[in-house]
């Protein structure tokens, strides 16, 4: 769903493009820069961030905190709201993932058309239970709440890859190239 | 835009077929043709009828006529006296007595039809999203202009006459809230779309907002108009990111033809808009949780009141309309309360989008007018039941919606209707499940939901859903005992009447139809140890090392 072909983190830091980790100094700067330091850019600015570097770590709240904190301003933010908000919406990570994320639809019409079933074989197939990562760091499991594609369910979305219609038999394929 | 004048639906179910119903149907397209009615008249076949006498059954509307049993001689004589000279074939009427029981819902549909009728998506597929004079090709935003010649309370009060109410669930008259925050004073007002679509099988806020974004910005100038507004927000969730681009291109375009930004249409009415995305919670979708977003907190719902049209954004009156209460806004400034009468039935007028999904043959979203009844849903537009399969339950308008058995799929699906039957229309998904669905199963489903999504902030919901969910996961494992169904009611009535907000306030409605519904169902499971669709695993979870 993220339009960032680079996203997936690796062994503790994330790569770009080039390779070289990212700079969480400079991801913060830039997410700050571009929604404005108003308290209605909070949550845009993290989702930039978790977009850029595939999750929230502690660091890259203390330095939001710093960047978004002017009480010269009338705004005042401290490091636990800003945690707050990480921990409460489903779509900022606060724990690293997996290089993929494999969010599966839990919602009931999946449920009715097929996704019963389907939920099995998912976990079965990667061996993971809701909300863990293989040890190998390459799948994070998630089960996700309506993406409102229901027309063709069952749906699951590996990283930003909607499939849809999908069978059980289907599933060893898709995994397969995601590496 | 096609529009039929007439419906006409032929029985289609195995039986009729027997009897000849596929010849009938054939007759009815030729005879058609044939007066050249074929643009006026629409036909169907519809698989289940409701009724097993009189077959081949043919109901012609909007007069709701049902004839049978109907041989392919009678055809000829239908289409020429009814649907050419507009008289109803007396002499070949179904038994007046049985059009009492299962097929009463005919007269409780008099008079408004089952067919199609685009407003909120007329648009939609036929015009280029990404192009703004596609969409003033298209009548787009003459009722901005039209608007801003009114008096500000000229355009509440079209709106209150027409009689449109809420679309994304609740149902609260559109006008009048819009009169309340006009009636506000104080130099800062705010308009927000809530466009944070996460009611699980529902999706007609995507498909508009992608299909037709101009609508909703011109909707919500005429609202910023009408309540003294110069600053709006659109709520997207995180999800949807096509929408959300498309939305962004569709306000630069928007200004860049000065219909946003300042002297919209030089009328010294000023107006700019922002697209705030949501992050992935669907309690958000309530709105004071959705402000709460907005102004960068915890998307925690309010205690109200005060309500949002005195005390909403920032502290100040806000207006909050969903999607598709706001697309219909433009076409009824244009066209007039009365026309928007003309649709649906007079304590619902206008039409109403619905998502139908599960065991059906055909899935996707309609916009029909209001007062369809779910068994037309599922045989006109589903297409029947998928393999045959008889139909069971249906849960409506995602997971905040009822489920409906069986007994009640003829009740016209309006807000009214609906509320007598003690049902909820909700956002208008239609979750159609088979036979081979357990209620139970069902129930977990919808309450893992609830558990996963509850924001936690009070007691009554977070503990609850928590509490329930165990309950009902111990008995589909055969743990059951029947003492939890009273604990479980229980449960189910402290949420409803204790909960800050929506979410909790619905969280007990699939214990309290499934109890209400399929008790036996459920009693199956803790007594006998069996499920009777055969889906519960009804073994112990295996210990946990």
């Amino acid at each position: 769903m993220f339009n960032v072909a680079e996203t997936p983190s690796q062994a503790g830091q994330a790569p770009s493009a080039t390779g070289q980790a990212k700079d969480l100094t400079k991801i913060v700067e830039m997410a700050v820069e571009k929604h404005g330091a108003q308290p209605d850019a909070f949550i845009p600015i993290l989702l930039e961030i978790n977009r850029d570097y595939g999750y929230i770590p502690a660091e890259a709240i203390r330095l939001a905190r710093k960047m978004l904190h002017q009480p010269e301003e009338h705004v005042l933010v401290s490091e636990g709201q800003l945690y707050g908000l990480a921990s409460f919406y489903h779509m900022l990570h606060t724990e690293k993932t997996g290089r993929h994320v494999v969010q599966f639809c839990e919602s009931a019409p999946c449920h009715v058309q097929g996704g019963r079933e389907l939920w099995k074989a998912v976990q079965q197939t990667l061996q993971l239970k809701a909300g863990e990562t293989d040890p190998q760091g390459r799948f994070t499991l998630k089960t996700v709440s309506c993406l409102g594609v229901c027309g063709v369910g069952p749906v699951m979305l590996v990283d930003d890859d909607m499939y849809a219609n999908v069978t059980p038999e289907q599933l060893a394929d898709i995994f397969a190239k995601y590496e | 835009m096609k529009f039929s004048r007439s419906m006409i639906l032929v029985s289609n179910d195995p039986d009729s077929q027997r009897l000849g119903a596929q010849d009938v149907y054939r007759r009815f397209g030729e005879k058609l043709l044939e007066l050249g009615l074929e643009e006026e008249v629409t036909l169907a076949p519809i698989t289940d009828i409701g009724r097993h006498d009189a077959l081949p059954l043919v109901i012609v509307y909007p007069e709701a006529t049902a004839y049978g049993p109907v041989t392919v001689k009678d055809v000829d004589r239908i289409v020429e006296e009814h649907l050419y000279k507009g008289r109803i074939a007396e002499e070949l009427l179904a038994p007046v007595k049985e059009l009492s029981g299962r097929i009463g819902w005919l007269k409780a549909r008099k008079g408004a039809s089952p067919m199609e009728k685009k407003i909120v998506t007329r648009r939609v597929g036929r015009i280029d999203p990404e192009n703004i004079e596609d969409y003033i090709a298209e009548d787009g935003y003459q009722a901005l202009a039209k608007a801003l010649g009114q008096e500000r309370a000229e355009i509440s009060a079209t709106l209150e006459k027409s009689g449109l109410q809420g679309r994304g669930g609740a149902g609260f008259p559109t006008g009048m809230k819009w009169r309340f925050v006009a009636g506000t004073k104080s130099p800062k007002k705010y308009v927000v779309c809530n466009a944070d679509e996460s009611e699980p099988g529902t999706f007609k806020d995507r498909v508009i907002l992608e299909g037709d974004p101009h609508s909703i910005i011109e909707a919500l100038a005429i609202a910023a108009y009408c309540v003294g507004a110069d600053e709006g927000y659109i709520y997207v969730r995180g999800e949807y990111q096509l929408a959300q681009h498309r939305l962004e291109k569709a306000i630069v375009q928007a200004r860049e033809f000065g219909l946003l930004g300042k002297n919209i249409l030089d009328s010294n009415f000023s107006f700019d808009l922002h697209v705030h995305s949501g992050a992935g919670a669907y309690v958000c979708g309530e709105e004071t949780a959705l402000l709460e977003s907005i102004e960068g907190k915890r998307g925690e719902p309010r205690a109200r009141p005060p309500y949002p049209t005195t005390h909403g954004l920032w502290g100040k009156p806000t207006l909050v309309n969903n999607v598709e209460t706001l697309a219909n806004v433009p076409p009824i400034i244009l066209n007039g309360a009365e026309w928007y009468r003309s649709f649906g039935t007079p304590s619902s007028p206008g039409t109403k989008t619905y998502t139908i999904l599960g065991n059906v043959n055909f899935r996707g979203l309609i916009e029909v007018p209001m007062g369809i009844t779910l068994r037309e849903i599922i045989n006109i537009y589903g297409q029947g039941m998928k393999n045959g399969a008889p139909f069971k339950m249906a849960q409506t308008g995602g997971s905040s919606g009822s489920i409906i058995p069986a007994s009640l799929q003829d009740t016209p699906m309006d807000f009214e209707s609906f509320r007598k039957a003690g049902v909820s229309l909700g956002s208008g998904a239609l979750l159609i499940c088979d036979e081979n669905n357990c209620v139970l199963d069902l129930a977990i489903t919808l309450m893992k939901f609830f558990q996963f999504e509850s924001c936690g902030k009070c007691t009554p919901c977070r503990v609850g859903t928590e509490r329930a969910l165990r309950m009902l996961t111990a008995i589909s494992r055969g743990e059951g005992k029947l003492e939890d169904l009273d604990t479980l009611t229980a449960i189910a009535q402290e949420m409803e009447f204790a909960s800050n907000c929506g979410l909790g306030q619905t969280a007990g409605v699939p214990i309290r139809d499934t109890l209400k519904y399929f008790r036996a169902e459920i009693e199956a499971h803790i007594r006998l140890g069996v499920c009777p669709a055969g889906v519960c695993e009804m073994t112990p979870e295996p210990e946990k090392v």
